[in-house]
């Protein structure tokens, strides 16, 4: 018979190590998927999530089970992710220039034709993570949990461990940001 | 312009929803995570040399340590001696017609 989430819980904080397994193969998926937002290589994406699961078998203990174990989890890894991008921060690309030849289509043809420009092209993708790349971490982070995965302020407030009202402030600068970076690619491309 | 940057973010952050990453985990992924819990790394040759790269370092920088030290003492001793000895053939030379003169009275 397989085991209830808190059961595992239970034998892990008992010593039983091994009951750990079921829990990461279970949330992992999620894990990664988190990951990917914030990093790019997948040696860094793994490292994320290693240290995600290995903060989440050290902090058992501070899991009291009045939330859902995947909400404590992904508090974690929403966390661990800021880490990360606030360790990495000196890598945060500094010019438009070095556009490549699909992307620099893409926002040609999103000039000249919006209606056509295709939004699955790899171009597109490329670009949104070069601009996401340019935002300070607390400014990618917002966007990231505000305007792409459509979350609420209590929610990214919760995540992050920020106030509401810090939530809100930052959420204000990282538009502010993400507008600056956008009227350098229009600046840099069109002027 | 303004309208085309409030166009492009709309667009951009549309493709960013669109395309969610992928949430693939790689092979063996917790089997790796349960081998660290337990304390048992999983085997890389790699890794065991470089560790044990890590560990030689400490040893070598320190008999380094140790022979910069004694060359340091050592050259300073020899520094010592051979101010004694230019002290004290200067002394000599400079005494030189004292001690002939003493000679002689004598």
């Amino acid at each position: 018979m397989e085991r209830t989430e808190a059961e595992l819980i239970a034998a892990v904080l008992k010593g039983d190590a091994a009951s750990f397994e079921p829990l990461i193969e279970k949330y992992s998926p999620r894990v990664f998927a988190t990951a990917r937002r914030y990093a790019r290589r997948e040696s860094e994406v793994e490292d994320i999530a290693q240290e995600v699961w290995l903060k989440a078998y050290q902090k058992l203990k501070s899991f009291r089970g009045e939330a859902p174990f995947e909400h404590w989890l992904m508090r974690l890894a929403v966390r661990t992710c800021y880490d990360f991008l606030r360790s990495h921060q000196r890598n945060r690309e500094s010019a438009f220039s070095d556009l490549s030849e699909p992307e620099d289509d893409w926002l040609e043809r999103f000039i000249h034709q919006p209606g056509t420009v295709r939004e699955d092209s790899d171009a597109a993708r490329q670009l949104v993570q070069r601009v996401l790349q340019h935002l300070s971490p607390p400014a990618r982070l917002v966007i990231t949990l505000l305007e792409i995965e459509d979350r609420s302020v209590k929610e990214i407030s919760k995540l992050t461990g920020w106030s509401v009202p810090l939530v809100k402030v930052r959420a204000f600068r990282a538009r502010a940001e993400m507008r600056k970076i956008l009227a350098k690619i229009a600046k840099d491309k069109y002027l | 312009m303004s309208r085309m940057k409030l166009d492009l973010e709309k667009k951009l952050i549309s493709v960013a929803r669109a395309n969610p990453p992928s949430d693939r985990v790689p092979l063996a992924f917790e089997k790796r995570i349960m081998a660290v819990i337990l304390g048992k790394p999983a085997q890389d040759l790699w890794a065991a040399w470089a560790k044990a790269l890590w560990y030689a370092a400490a040893p070598c920088v320190a008999v380094m340590l140790l022979f910069s030290g004694w060359a340091l003492v050592e050259s300073h001793k020899n520094n010592q001696t051979s101010t004694i000895d230019l002290a004290q053939q200067l002394d000599n030379t400079l005494l030189a017609a004292v001690d002939q003169s003493n000679d002689q009275a004598r």
